[in-house]
């Protein structure tokens, strides 16, 4: 079905282009025209249009769920949109296919990662690329042009390293590094940042401005706006797939922004909050495990205990051994003073630990499953009379936390798979939640949430300790972790150097831990 | 023409399983001579009973993210110990029953064992248990089969209660049973949810290892109650029976739309299934179409249910 649809359109594009280009988009690289994407029951988007000229970085926002990753699949041919065109260099397209969209020089980096884990980072770049004559691969030539990439971007990766080795943040750039490649004209960027922490932002922010003096054209998403400011020369706002404006970044601030996406004044504080720390419910002393080293801390009732580091220090990690997924080498785990033992991340469970995982799709959720099956998996057992599931208080449950997290969905039967990557992750905090522990391990949850639902994840967070339990908070987002947390302990390389009580909060100075407790502070950037 | 394309396909994924079984019924109907007879339809019933219950067992295993090749030699390994044991032992018929459904227990446990232990594909732990119980079943009697079951054993397959033959009452109850389990327990939850997403699962805080050495288990327990129809059927027990069940078994599993990945499906679509596969067998049988011939159909049918099925998917991600 699909291969006469393209002969259709190719010819259209002769068409088109022989009737020559318009004159009134001199420097626009990019249209899209009333574009429609219909999904059961939502359109995903709805009659939209825009323009990115050619050389700029432009920016597209929008809450979860307002349709920017399904736009740009439509761009990168990886799906077909309902009606509408998308022009590229003044040819006409009613869709586009992925070798199409290649041969028009769209380079994608999507939301969620497309390498390969099992090969190389060099394998991965030219993955589907032919880069030498005759049937054989010349993987000597394919890792020393990887290497060249690199280089350019002033990055050091281990090109032979499979994927699945490298951190986040690497495979972040190799994703990059395969796009650019392909000698890309328009690179669209889904996201780049979620999975970052500062200083690796900047790197990435370096590449991005790289390209940009090259000539390339960008397409930029994100939900952490104040990037936009520091990157990007126009944006785009979307709302419930439909076009709400184009602003110049200098016209335009903060407030202003998030009063487009959410069509209404938001307010963006750290929610204040009012507990008295209780007694202690949990001490671990000395642990070594899963590359961490002898790291002994502390959390009371009632308290938001941040834990800061670099990508790939050692929190996620730590966390994992804490509630037993992975095993401790050796160490103590105490909780209400008295020593547990935990195995499995049932015991963890039983002892009234929860945790919310860093990598959803991985980690997270069901993809095949509903949104309400999700969201009691965690805690079958209270949900159940001993044998079967009680039908009414899942659906309960479930709409509660919709409502709470603003879930957006047609119906709560909708399976995972078909939301958006913020509401795929509210789903994961909710099933989290859902099974009512007493210690919360939250791990980056705001990961790719809009700037709404993040408000509602903090209030939810500071409800959560003044009803009396704790919370462990792992967040590459500094200001986030600032505000939340009432003392924040710092990992580096497995290693914990420091704790900072909340009166002495100061980014430069926790960033300066995080990379080692180098005393002079490297990071020219102050979020403070 | 898209839209119109959308809706037979979303149309497809309601009832394309249901609109297939009606094709092929109608179809058999009117082709094959004496296709709609009573003693034809139970017969069709029968056949399908014993088949139903494995596949209700190996579907288990696939939605749990597995997969099971090994439960025909489980069967016959199963039959030749019954028949070891009632006729060349004269024990009696309930303890040579209960001792047959421990053994397939007891194979399928092991399936699940090595899978966790030995972190051993699921495909290459049960291929390999498939030829090992093949052999023992050939080594137990030297390869003869053993016939003369007690009469009261063979009711179990050839008898009837009321006007419904005995096997398609352990069917039924077994897909009651299937159902009941997957859908509303939590233990069928905890089974979907490794096979959607093993990590998550164990996160979720589910023992994965005891929960896959489970469904191991049952799949062998269907497989043993199905060798006690087998053997008392056909008044014996023959070393080289069930030899086509794995396939036939996924066949009829992907059928009824069970994702070979795992996660998906449900036991009302895997009931369909077998009953289309049932027909299938016994309507081109009856149209005197040669055996090579009904494998090819089997197969093309296969891939035509599955391909839409998957096209389906395909744009659903997309
Ligand atoms: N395959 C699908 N089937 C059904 N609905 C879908 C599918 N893909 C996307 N949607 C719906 O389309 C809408 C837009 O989703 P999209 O992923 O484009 O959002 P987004 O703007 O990228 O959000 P986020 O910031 O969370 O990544 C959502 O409501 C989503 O549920
Ligand atoms: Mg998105």
């Amino acid at each position: 079905m699909h291969k006469p649809d393209s002969a259709v359109f190719k010819r259209k594009v002769w068409a088109a282009s022989g009737s020559g280009m318009r004159g009134n988009m001199a420097n626009t690289i990019l249209s899209v025209r009333e574009i429609v994407k219909d999904y059961p029951g939502v359109r995903a988007i709805d009659h939209l249009s825009f323009d990115v000229e050619e050389g700029e970085i432009h920016a597209l926002i929008g809450e979860n769920g307002a349709g920017k990753s399904t736009l740009i699949k439509t761009l990168s041919g990886a799906i077909t949109p309902t009606s509408g065109t998308i022009i590229v260099n003044g040819r006409e397209f009613s869709k586009m296919d992925p070798i199409l969209a290649k041969e028009q020089g769209i380079g994608v980096i999507y939301q969620e990662f497309t390498l390969v884990p099992g090969i190389s980072a060099a394998e991965n770049v030219f993955l589907g690329e032919k880069t030498s004559a005759g049937i054989f691969v010349d993987i000597k030539d394919r890792e020393r042009r990887a290497k060249e990439l690199f280089d350019q971007m002033h990055v050091e990766i281990d090109v032979s390293k499979p994927v699945r080795d490298l951190s986040p943040a690497c495979q972040q750039i190799v994703e990059i590094a395969k796009a650019v490649s392909k000698d890309v004209k328009i690179l669209i960027m889904d996201e780049p940042t979620a999975p970052l922490t500062v200083s690796e932002v900047e790197t990435l922010f370096q590449i991005v401005r790289n390209l940009k003096k090259r000539g390339v054209t960008i397409i930029y998403i994100s939900h952490r706006l104040e990037e936009l400011f520091e990157l990007a020369d126009r944006v785009t706002v979307m709302r419930d797939g439909a076009y709400v404006g184009t602003e110049k970044i200098q016209d335009i601030d903060r407030q202003k922004l998030i009063a487009m996406m959410a069509g209404r004044e938001l307010k963006e504080t750290f929610p204040s909050r009012n507990t008295d720390l209780g007694e202690e419910v949990l001490r671990v002393e000395h642990l070594y495990g899963n590359g961490d080293k002898d790291i002994s801390f502390t959390l009371h009732k009632g308290e938001i205990l941040g834990f800061a580091g670099l990508v790939g220090a050692g929190r996620t990690e730590l966390m994992r051994v804490i509630y037993g997924a992975d095993p401790m080498e050796s160490g103590k785990i105490f909780l209400h003073g008295q020593e547990v033992q935990i195995h499995s991340c049932n015991d963890a469970i039983a002892s009234g630990i929860g945790y919310i995982p860093e990598d959803r799709k991985a980690q997270g959720v069901f993809l095949p499953m509903s949104i309400k099956w999700n969201t009691i998996i965690n805690n079958l057992k209270a949900f159940s009379n001993g044998i079967f599931v009680d039908e009414k208080k899942e659906n309960e449950t479930a709409a509660d936390y919709q409502k709470k997290f603003g879930i957006k969905t047609p119906s709560l039967d909708q399976r995972v798979r078909n939301l958006s990557g913020g509401n795929q992750q509210k789903v994961v905090i909710a099933k989290t939640l859902a099974a009512n522990s007493e210690i919360i391990i939250f791990d980056e949850p705001t990961r790719g949430i809009d700037v709404g639902a993040k408000q509602e994840i903090y209030k939810l967070m500071n409800e959560l300790v003044e009803g009396g339990k704790s919370i462990i908070m792992v967040s590459s987002d500094m200001p986030e972790l600032m505000g939340m947390s009432d003392r924040i302990v710092v990992i580096y390389e497995g290693v914990k150097t420091g704790e900072v009580a909340k009166e002495e909060f100061n980014q430069n100075y926790i960033l300066d831990l995080a990379s080692g407790g180098n005393e002079n502070g490297t990071d020219e950037k102050n979020m403070d | 023409m898209e839209q119109t394309k959308k809706t037979w396909i979303d149309y497809y994924k309601k009832f394309g399983i249901y609109i297939f079984l009606a094709a092929v019924f109608i179809f058999f109907a009117a082709a094959a001579p004496n296709f709609l007879s009573y003693k034809n339809i139970i017969n069709i019933l029968r056949q399908v009973s014993m088949f139903g219950i494995v596949v209700t067992g190996v579907s288990a295993v696939m939605i749990g993210g597995g997969m099971d090749l090994s439960v025909g030699g489980q069967m016959a390994v199963v039959g030749m110990i019954l028949g070891y044991f009632m006729v060349n032992m004269n024990m009696g018929i309930v303890p040579a029953i209960v001792i047959g459904i421990f053994i397939g227990c007891l194979f399928g446990s092991l399936n699940g064992l090595v899978a966790v232990k030995l972190h051993v594909a699921p495909i290459i732990v049960t291929l390999s248990m498939m030829l090992v119980l093949q052999g023992v079943a050939y080594l137990i009697t030297g390869g003869y089969p053993i016939t003369g079951m007690p009469e009261a054993f063979t009711m179990i397959g050839q008898g009837y209660i009321g006007v419904i033959p005995v096997p398609v009452i352990i069917f039924v109850i077994f897909i009651i049973f299937g159902w009941i389990v997957m859908n509303k327990t939590y233990l069928g939850r905890h089974i979907y949810a490794l096979g959607g997403n093993k990590e998550a699962a164990r996160l979720a805080g589910i023992n994965v290892d005891r929960l896959t050495v489970f469904i191991y288990a049952f799949t062998g327990f269907a497989a043993s109650i199905a060798a006690i129809i087998m053997v008392g059927r056909t008044n014996a027990s023959q070393p080289g029976a069930g030899s086509s069940y794995p396939f036939d078994c996924m066949t009829a599993a992907c059928l009824g739309g069970i994702s070979i990945s795992g996660g998906e499906g449900k036991i009302s679509g895997v009931v369909v299934g077998v009953i289309i596969l049932g027909i299938l067998d016994n309507g081109l049988v009856l149209m005197g179409v040669n055996s090579n011939f009904q494998s090819v159909v089997k197969g093309l049918i296969l891939l035509a249910a599955v391909a839409i099925d998957c096209y389906q998917v395909k744009t659903k991600k997309s």
